[in-house]
């Protein structure tokens, strides 16, 4: 089986070449003999990047398949330019053993159009009192290579030494969602000036920043590695530039919706807007658009978190946190990263496929455009654009805090190992 | 006027044609044996409570009967909200069965105007009569009415408001609707009891009580909740009521002019000695009084002065 992509731009660099893909391996690129049953993609200049990679997406299954599948959020993935994507492990039951995990890379498996990694829960039920399996997680055929007990933070921190130490056994990461949960008891929206006006219980940035240091603390006595999710206030930023700078082994994530969006949008006391750490303010966003350049926060990843209607269209105290972000990450990050001069493609490059790579030890993703190279692919019209309608969306649920909004950046066509998952916006 | 969910960002001179309604409902209804106005006939009312209240609710609904409207009153605590009900739901079957107008009080902060979204489509005016801890608009406009009753204009007067800031409606309300009549506000509690970012609002901050009581045309206390004390806001009630208690020691601070209020209930003792509750000063119990007429100029702005069909 043969795909060609024709008249792309590797990274928007250069003149647009052509690229030959055989057997899910790139064997040409530049002048391109192109086989007589190949698969042609018509790039007309676009640019061409490693297929992203999600360390933390929401896929609700098992236990909330009203909202979300292993087959609708892959769909969704594939739209959004994914390749690969990291389950994580606050389903219903909890995928904190190994007959879970491998039930959600099997399915992930079948699906086939984006490769599922489930994240395994770091404490049994993810209720932060014991250890949970990690050694069988990682030793199952899922192959569990990030932990995380997201949704709740490993607060006790006895046991998340002793997860780190734990961990460096096997060569896997812990991921901790970082909230002191003293400090967010009945916590609402982001702890300033609008939820002091709007009468929201405050999430004090403290909360995320002492556990952030904590951890980064933790992690270089054990010598362990250490991945801190959806960092969401410039004072994070600051304790990861200081614990790598000392030698940490540590590595951050920012969603695309911590890049854009501000605590302004509280006004409304629409749910869709609640997430969890919340909203900051537009100097945060700033300083995490600066931070992501620079590479302080490694890469962007989505926290992809489908709710139904019934969980989002109420009074916002009994709301959900979470919104949608699979199918929407490309065009944040050229809105917010992009267009204003922060990063150029390369760097979109390094920040949605690389660095997560590297960060969830995929050997196949995140790969040089390069011939040899496994063809996970994502090609993308940086100078279209699209209007987001949830219902529109590949997603079950449509809690999209984007609703109406015109965004820059289309992703054209995806690649899986040289197949063509979707193009011009629909699953092949 | 299509809803009442806020002072803040009420047009100031909005908010003085509903006290002038209030002054002269309340002139038409004096000495009247029969306290009846046809003004709302015909009209549905309905509170929604999802907490306890006394006054506000005992208080809207003789505004409305006042007026001749329909009045039911639903309590959560004894509704299908038992059963599992949502909020949305249980507004849209008000709206259904015919109320013209939804008064809802709720422990979520945006929960009115979250109300005043899901009724858009039937039309029917939302009252804001608490949510969570943001606003209570009606509260700040009976204040507003009770002081100028007392000082004449609100215009440069300093207001000073005490106690737990942090969690209370009243004074949210109550600052928003002050600065814009043009007085001045001081908001005055420890620390732990003000909102973080609260150098933002139009108020300024004191941690002495002591040192602004001389120079405020009236005092707001608040009642403090003996449940944070577990919350370590304070280490005790007796630490509190000696530093931010209204005892008559500091009620002797006050120029004679100055009017004391509290929005109720009061916990005598705690945030206010029972001596200065029931002086001359305290204008508590017109506080109540003008709450009706209030509530009845904010249901007349609302459901009659558009020349709707009576």
């Amino acid at each position: 089986m043969s795909t060609v992509i024709k008249g792309a731009r590797l990274y928007g660099e250069g003149d647009p070449v052509d690229v030959l893909v055989e057997d899910g391996v790139i064997t040409a690129i530049g002048a391109v003999q192109i086989p007589e049953d190949a698969d042609v993609v018509e790039a007309n200049g676009q640019v061409l990047l490693p297929g992203f990679v999600d360390l933390h997406t929401h896929l609700r299954e098992p236990g909330r398949e009203d909202t979300e599948t292993i087959d609708s959020g892959s769909a969704a993935a594939a739209l959004g330019g994914y390749t690969a994507v990291f389950a994580m492990a606050n389903t219903d039951p909890v995928a904190d053993n190994a007959v879970i995990v491998e039930h959600v890379w099997r399915r992930g498996q079948e699906v086939g159009l984006v490769d599922v990694h489930p994240v395994g829960a770091v404490t049994v039920g993810l209720k932060g009192e014991r250890l949970a399996e990690l050694g069988t997680m990682a030793a199952s055929q899922a192959r569990v290579k990030v932990f995380s007990d997201d949704g709740l933070c490993v607060a006790d921190p006895l046991l998340m030494r002793r997860a780190l130490e734990y961990s460096t056994a096997l060569d896997v990461v812990i991921a901790q969602h970082a909230e002191e949960p003293r400090l967010t008891v009945g916590a609402q929206a982001h702890e300033g000036e609008q939820a002091a006006r709007l009468g929201y219980t405050g999430w004090p940035a403290a909360a995320e920043e002492s556990i952030v240091a904590r951890d980064c603390l933790l992690a270089l006595h054990a010598k362990a590695r250490l991945h801190v999710c959806h960092v969401s206030t410039s004072g994070t930023a600051d304790v990861l530039r200081w614990a790598k700078d000392r030698g940490t082994k540590v590595s951050a994530e920012v969603t695309p919706h911590h890049l854009l969006l501000t605590d302004e949008r509280l006004a409304t006391y629409d749910p869709v807007n609640k997430v969890n750490p919340p909203l900051r303010t537009s100097s945060d966003a700033e300083k995490l658009r600066a931070a992501l350049a620079e590479g302080v926060i490694d890469c962007v990843a989505t926290d992809h978190a489908p709710h139904a209607v019934q969980d989002k269209d109420t009074e916002w105290s009994a709301a959900r946190p979470g919104m949608l972000g699979l199918q929407t990450a490309l065009s944040i990050v050229a809105e917010t990263m992009v267009r204003t001069g922060l990063l150029d493609w390369r760097g979109v490059a390094r920040v949605m496929s690389e660095r997560p790579a590297e960060i969830g030890n995929l050997a196949d993703h995140g790969r040089p455009i390069a011939v040899g190279e496994p063809a996970n692919l994502a090609l993308v019209d940086p100078d279209a654009a699209w209007t987001v309608r949830g219902a529109e969306l590949a997603s079950i649920a449509a809690n999209t805090p984007y609703e109406g909004m015109r965004l820059p950046g289309v992703v054209t066509a995806t690649l899986l190992r040289g197949r063509v998952t979707a193009r011009d916006g629909k699953i092949c | 006027m299509k809803h009442l969910l806020a002072t803040d960002g009420l047009d100031p001179a909005l908010a003085t044609a509903v006290l002038d309604t209030a002054d002269e409902l309340k002139h038409t209804l004096l000495g009247r044996e029969v306290k009846k106005l046809p003004t709302l006939r015909g009209r549905t009312v309905i509170t929604l409570f999802y907490e306890n209240s006394t006054r506000t609710r005992v208080s809207f609904e003789i505004a409305g009967k006042w007026m001749s409207a329909d009045v039911i009153n639903v309590s959560a605590s004894s509704s299908s909200v038992n059963k599992g009900e949502s909020l949305r739901d249980t507004a849209l079957t008000l709206a259904a069965a015919g109320a013209d107008c939804v008064i809802v009080r709720h422990p979520a902060s945006g929960a009115a105007q979250r109300l005043a979204g899901w009724l858009a489509e039937p039309g029917t005016s939302v009252v804001n009569a608490g949510d969570g801890t943001h606003e209570h608009p009606t509260q700040a406009l009976l204040d507003a009415a009770t002081l100028r009753e007392r000082l004449g204009s609100l215009k440069d007067r300093r207001i000073a408001i005490v106690g737990d800031v942090l969690h209370s409606r009243v004074a949210r309300s109550n600052l928003h609707l002050l600065s814009a009549l043009g007085a001045e506000v001081v908001l005055v509690a420890p620390p732990t009891l003000l909102p973080y970012g609260v150098e933002s609002l139009p108020v300024t901050v004191s941690h002495d009580l002591d040192a602004e009581l001389p120079a405020v045309d009236a005092v707001m206390m608040l009642r403090v909740q003996a449940e944070r004390m577990h919350g370590g806001f304070f280490p005790s009630a007796r630490e509190y009521s000696i530093a931010y208690g209204l005892s008559e020691r500091r009620q002797k601070l006050l120029p004679d002019h100055a009017v004391v209020l509290h929005p109720g209930p009061m916990l005598r003792g705690m945030e206010i000695a029972s001596a200065v509750a029931d002086s001359p000063a305290s204008a508590i119990t017109e506080q109540v009084r003008n709450g009706v007429h209030v509530r009845m100029a904010v249901l007349y702005h609302l459901l009659a002065s558009e020349g709707a069909a009576a």
